[in-house]
């Protein structure tokens, strides 16, 4: 008779936590240029691989190599790299104005910036994005007006949602941007409905989904891909893996007993593991799961392996739970820097062009947090006005609404 | 006019919205081919076609989910929901994202979704196909709640919700689908087919959203009241001779607060009756909102009956079902000088 241990539960660690040495030897790292590229037709059962591999197009030396690399135009690396770094800087701004009470909470995406500028420059007008709070990418890269941002940010006198809404919970219909949740994960399964009403209509739009690798953990995320393996809408499903969700790194998330991408095989949608740290990785991963989604073959999952290189908030202090120096760690470098390195060795830039660029940015987003401003702030006001808080609630005021703005003063 | 039973309404409104407004959408588990564990989206698939009418997979938060996405991108979905005691997988999705949609982007997406599902006892259902939730609804701004009592109400409000702009709550009493009775479960019940109420007109008409109805004029008391117990109420008050007038409130937000305190102030009492449980549900609203209107007038204290704070059970159904005895009494009490 064999002999009944006493069970115990597994409860999954971090590599390493403060004052260890950082550890990223769990990641899965293939050298650039070494992952295959299916054919966007392919079955979906044939390119299991890809989930296991890492798309990545950039190497050391900056070149770019291997089936993935995609002969992007001088122009469109210029496009890419001035979101990233507007991308930065304006973080940069907004982290400051918070400290200075200017709004209650920002959110930095820093180290993440290629995922959401590449896959912006590789969608077209009128395609949807369901975005987390972390993709302030997508507004930016499609050079919408940051003051705008700010003004949001700020809950000032022109702020398009009128205060009711946390800072940064953009919504942009017309830039292609649906209204942010922080109820993380709803907005995946809403990306998939999306798709089927454009399927259902026959438009030619597509829709783009995003979560996190922490709320990938709700329903909705398991919903979206049931929904999406069965009517197979055109949606592109993104999982930035940035391996943190506030103090809990990946594995709290199921991350330690199989990959995010691979999720994707149960339902057999085609799933990409990609390297989101590679603007030239993320563009060409998204064009292939875009195109496919535009020649109605389907969904597609992507695992976008990046690093939350700032707090998740400024709320947050990432030096209680992880190591100070991870970052420096970091095996899959600076987005910024490596599509910089490698326009410089293309020969299309230089660091003095950059130096300059980076100022030029600053100077924009210091005008416009200037211009915004001058609106108001959260801190200082002027802040929309009581009644605001009562509009939008239904498309028309019903009478107990009506009474009870009265009653507020209004 | 056509005699149809609830069902037949509530698939007669469906059709006539799937005529006449490509974006309208219907799905939920067993509504395509099959048509409806109830039958309500019976022969719609193959009037419509699948990307109409369709068969969701056994997720209700995808359900709901798909919907508000829907909606973002202009459609209007219906989305069935096949016991409303299923709904709580959807309830993030609900309430967390289909109210607050408008608010939170200026109204530049919205939600305009009608969520049906069937909902309370009778069916000796158990705990998980008799539940009356609709409390949990009417306590989330942004979104409207309706119940209906009758096959004509049932089709003009379906109609009603399916064209609002506003995410709509559609609770459907499923003891009332195929005909009415007065909350005796062992005597004969009448059909709609006998039924005035069971009289529909055809083609579109609405019932507005936000009005009740007086299904019984009367001096003595105001009784407030929905759904099956509707039909209770009004056999309590045939046998108390009580010259009662109810109010069936058919929207519960927006509510017909001027149809209640009107009502209230000419009778000086008032009793409510509502199948779901008692503590926080919506009766509590209605005490709230008739003494904040109409205290001054009030003659006795409000009577409240309603299900039992207990889960529905099975074999006690009929103890938990609030019983037209029940109602007698109350009435009774409120009249006493």
């Amino acid at each position: 008779m064999t002999e009944t241990k006493p069970l115990s539960l597994q409860v999954p660690e971090p590599s390493s936590r403060p004052g260890d040495k950082p550890d990223f030897s769990y990641i899965d790292l293939s050298a650039a240029g070494t992952t295959r590229r299916p054919e966007v037709d392919c079955a979906a059962n044939s390119m299991r691989d890809l989930a296991f591999e890492l798309v990545k197009v950039l190497d050391k030396n900056g070149d770019a190599v291997g089936p993935w690399a995609m002969d992007l135009d001088d122009a469109m690396l210029l496009k890419g790299l001035r979101a990233m770094e507007k991308t930065r800087a304006f973080d940069e701004r907004m982290q400051m104005a918070q400290r200075q009470g200017k709004t209650s909470i920002y959110v930095q995406c820093r180290g993440e910036e290629a995922i959401a500028c590449g896959q912006r420059l590789a969608l077209k007008k009128g395609d949807m994005c369901f975005p987390t709070y972390r993709q302030q990418g997508l507004l930016i890269a499609q050079d919408f007006p940051i003051v705008d941002m700010i003004c949001q940010i700020y809950s000032n006198a022109k702020d398009k949602l009128g205060g009711r809404s946390l800072p940064f919970f953009y919504s942009e219909r017309e830039h292609g941007f649906f209204s942010i949740s922080g109820n993380l994960g709803t907005q995946f399964m809403q990306a998939v409905g999306w798709a089927m009403a454009s399927a259902i209509k026959g438009d030619t739009r597509i829709a783009s989904g995003w979560i996190g690798d922490g709320a990938s953990a709700e329903g909705d995320f398991h919903a979206a891909l049931v929904f999406a393996s069965v009517y197979k809408p055109p949606v592109v499903l993104n999982v930035v893996n940035n391996q943190w969700a506030i103090s809990s790194f990946q594995g709290i998330a199921g991350g330690q007993a199989a990959n995010f991408a691979c999720r994707g095989h149960g339902f057999n949608i085609p799933s990409l593991r990609v390297d989101g740290n590679d603007f030239m990785a993320v563009y060409a991963a998204s064009s292939w799961a875009i195109e496919r989604a535009r020649r109605n073959l389907g969904p597609t999952l992507i695992e976008w392996v990046t690093y939350r290189a700032a707090a998740h908030s400024t709320s947050d202090d990432p030096t209680k739970y992880r190591p100070k120096d991870e970052l420096e760690a970091w095996p899959m470098g600076d987005p910024i820097e490596r599509l910089k390195n490698h326009m410089i060795h293309k020969g299309i830039w230089d660091e003095e062009r950059h130096t300059a660029l980076k100022q030029e940015l600053k100077d924009e987003v210091r005008a416009a947090a200037k211009e915004a401003e001058s609106y108001g702030t959260l801190g200082k006001g002027p802040v929309p006005g009581i009644g605001e808080m009562f509009e939008h609630v239904y498309k028309e005021m019903p009478p107990h609404l009506l009474k009870q703005r009265k009653q507020a003063g209004v | 006019m056509a005699r149809m039973n609830m069902i037949q309404a509530i698939r007669d409104a469906l059709d006539i919205k799937l005529a006449d407004d490509d974006n309208v959408v219907v799905f939920g588990e067993d509504v395509g081919y099959f048509g409806g564990v109830f039958r309500a989206t019976q022969g719609l698939q193959e009037k419509y076609g699948k990307s109409r009418v369709f068969d969701a997979p056994i997720s209700e938060l995808g359900i709901i989910g798909a919907a508000v996405g829907m909606g973002a991108y202009g459609l209007r979905p219906v989305p069935e929901i096949q016991f409303a005691d299923y709904i709580l997988p959807a309830y993030d999705q609900i309430a967390s994202e289909a109210a607050r949609l408008r608010y939170r982007s200026s109204g530049e997406f919205s939600s305009p979704i009608t969520v049906r599902a069937p909902c309370g006892g009778g069916i000796y259902g158990g705990q998980t196909h008799s539940q009356s939730p609709e409390a949990l609804f009417t306590h989330v701004a942004g979104l409207k709640t309706v119940i209906p009592s009758n096959p004509y109400d049932a089709k003009g409000l379906l109609i009603a919700s399916i064209e609002d702009d506003d995410p709509v709550i559609f609770l459907e009493p499923k003891r009332l689908y195929n005909g009415p009775f007065d909350g005796r479960h062992d005597g004969p019940a009448t059909p709609w087919s006998e039924h005035d109420s069971g009289e529909v007109p055809e083609g579109h008409y609405t019932v507005p959203l936000g009005k009740a109805t007086i299904t019984r004029q009367g001096e003595a008391v105001t009784v407030l009241t929905y759904g099956t117990m509707v039909h209770v109420v009004a056999a309590a008050v045939q046998e108390t001779g009580i010259d009662a007038e109810v109010i069936d409130l058919r929207t519960l937000v927006p509510l017909d607060e001027e149809a209640i305190e009107t009502s209230v102030k000419k009778t000086g009492r008032c009793v409510i009756v509502h199948e779901a449980t008692k503590t926080s549900g919506f009766g509590g609203e209605l005490i709230a909102v008739v003494q904040e209107l109409c205290f001054h007038y009030l003659e006795a204290p409000i009577e409240r009956i309603t299900g039992w704070d207990t889960p529905y059970p099975h074999a006690q159904e009929w103890d938990y079902f609030p019983h037209p005895d029940r109602v007698v009494k109350a009435l009774q009490k409120v009249m006493e000088p």
